[in-house]
């Protein structure tokens, strides 16, 4: 036993091992979940709705995810011949490897993340901001009419929202002092959660958090981009096969990623009643993606300039005066101690 | 310090891995050897014949919407790390943020003015 200890402490400090093995065990595991997310999303809004959503493929239907994914990666390779095709082609496994690459400063255990950056927080709100990049390229590349609309309001949505997200994040990480995140877990230790210390602050800063995660995920109700009922898929209309499951993965995985950032951020991370751990990070990462999904199938969407209006006059002022408060709270209440 | 970068690179490394490892696999799975269709290979339009290109210009109200972006994206790099020293200079980078701030909510008031948010 303490040999294995040894050696996992061995690789813990070597650099390069440490992002080889940390990075294939998060991934995996991070994979899986957004897989699971999948499986829950369509079990859940079928209880939702009255129907009892996938049933045939092993208990309660879990198997069905993996039929699915084996389904896609039998589909063939279809690219529309008016399309940019390199470009085309070249764009979906680049959202998965973005999203993917902001978990390398993700801790989700107190021992901290494959990277533990010193601007761990904005490394990954950079990093996942990236996402406008291949979003764009697929939508102008596609050649067609619903995929230029649909890139066009992602990329206003995705850009505009950016800035509430950022200076939401900034307030827990005035009140720690800290870009890095496992600096601004310590400071919430003592059940000092930024979401309810000091009252008022933290708490709404992390509903503007989560409402512009929502939107940089493209989710309803901010999922104008990609609004099915009227522009077909957006910016995903031409693709399909395994093209698409990369912006389907990448979806899930955004979404965990940034409940997973709002727990770190506003709800103590793995700091909870009993003994800390991976075992509290996930469980409020993943009550995060849940709420997620439940808001999805329960509100309608927004109009796209009301998505932005709302953006620019509302979230905009009040994540600034946030920050000031935040800021008014450090200076008088000398930290948090 | 180094370590940790080195660190991140590897894992940047190991998400393409995964990336592009599934893209791999179903270049291997996938089927293959269909014949070329012109309709299949249609651009999607509901069914009807495509009218025309995509590649158009287009309304530039995303473009003024980009524009204010760059306005508070630049505000947002000042703030960072201001938001990091409050502790050394206290009130008065408070005040002078509030400052710098209220100068940029002019423009900010001037674009809602003049309608750069509402479309008609």
């Amino acid at each position: 036993m303490s040999r294995v200890l040894d050696a996992l402490r061995m690789i813990w400090e070597i650099g390069w091992l440490r992002g080889l093995v940390v990075g294939f065990v998060t991934l995996t595991v991070v994979m899986l979940i957004a897989a699971f997310t999948i499986w829950f999303e369509r079990k859940w809004s079928g209880r939702m709705q009255n129907r009892p959503g996938p049933t045939e493929r092993g208990y309660g239907g879990w198997l069905q995810i993996f039929a699915d994914f084996f389904k896609l990666l039998q589909k063939e390779n279809l690219t529309p011949t008016a399309t940019d095709r390199r470009l085309f082609d070249f764009v979906p496994p680049i959202v998965v490897f973005v999203v993917l690459s902001s978990l390398a400063v993700v801790p989700y255990v107190p021992q901290g993340p494959a990277a533990d950056a010193s601007v761990g927080v904005l490394l990954a709100l950079a990093i996942s901001s990236l996402m406008v990049f291949p979003v764009w390229a697929a939508g102008w590349s596609s050649n067609n009419k619903w995929a230029l609309l649909g890139a066009m309001r992602a990329v206003a949505q995705s850009i505009s929202y950016e800035i509430p997200l950022v200076l939401s994040a900034l307030v827990p990480v005035i009140l720690a002092g800290s870009f890095r995140l496992t600096e601004i877990v310590g400071a919430q230790a003592d059940w000092h959660w930024f979401a309810f210390w000091p009252p008022g602050p933290g708490l709404a800063a992390f509903v503007l958090f989560y409402l512009s995660s929502l939107a940089e995920a493209n989710r309803i109700p901010f999922d104008i981009p990609e609004a099915e009922s009227e522009l077909v898929a957006g910016a995903t209309t031409e693709y399909g096969g395994m093209k698409f499951g990369m912006f389907y993965l990448g979806e899930y995985v955004h979404t965990f990623v940034a409940s997973s950032l709002a727990a770190l951020l506003f709800f103590g991370g793995w700091e909870g009643p009993g003994p800390d751990g991976l075992h509290w990070m996930l469980a409020k990462a993943l009550i995060l993606t849940a709420s997620v999904i439940h808001v999805r199938w329960t509100l309608v969407r927004y109009r796209s300039d009301q998505l932005l209006r709302l953006c620019w006059t509302y979230f905009v002022p009040a994540a600034l005066v946030l920050v000031f408060a935040a800021g008014l709270w450090r200076i008088l209440a000398g930290g948090l101690a | 310090m180094h370590d940790t970068w080195i660190a991140a690179l590897v894992f940047f490394a190991v998400a393409a891995l995964f990336a592009w490892g599934i893209m791999l696999a179903w270049a291997l799975l996938r089927v293959r050897g269909r014949r070329a269709d012109p309709a299949r290979d249609a651009t999607y339009e509901c069914g009807e014949e495509p009218d025309g290109s995509a590649w158009i210009r287009f309304h530039p109200r995303y473009y003024v919407v980009a524009l204010i972006f760059v306005l508070f994206d630049v505000e947002t790099i000042f703030l960072l790390p201001w938001a990091l020293n409050l502790d050394d200079f206290g009130l008065v980078a408070l005040v002078e943020m509030c400052l710098f701030l209220g100068i940029l909510l002019l423009g900010w008031l001037y674009a809602l003015k003049k309608g750069a948010l509402r479309w008609q």
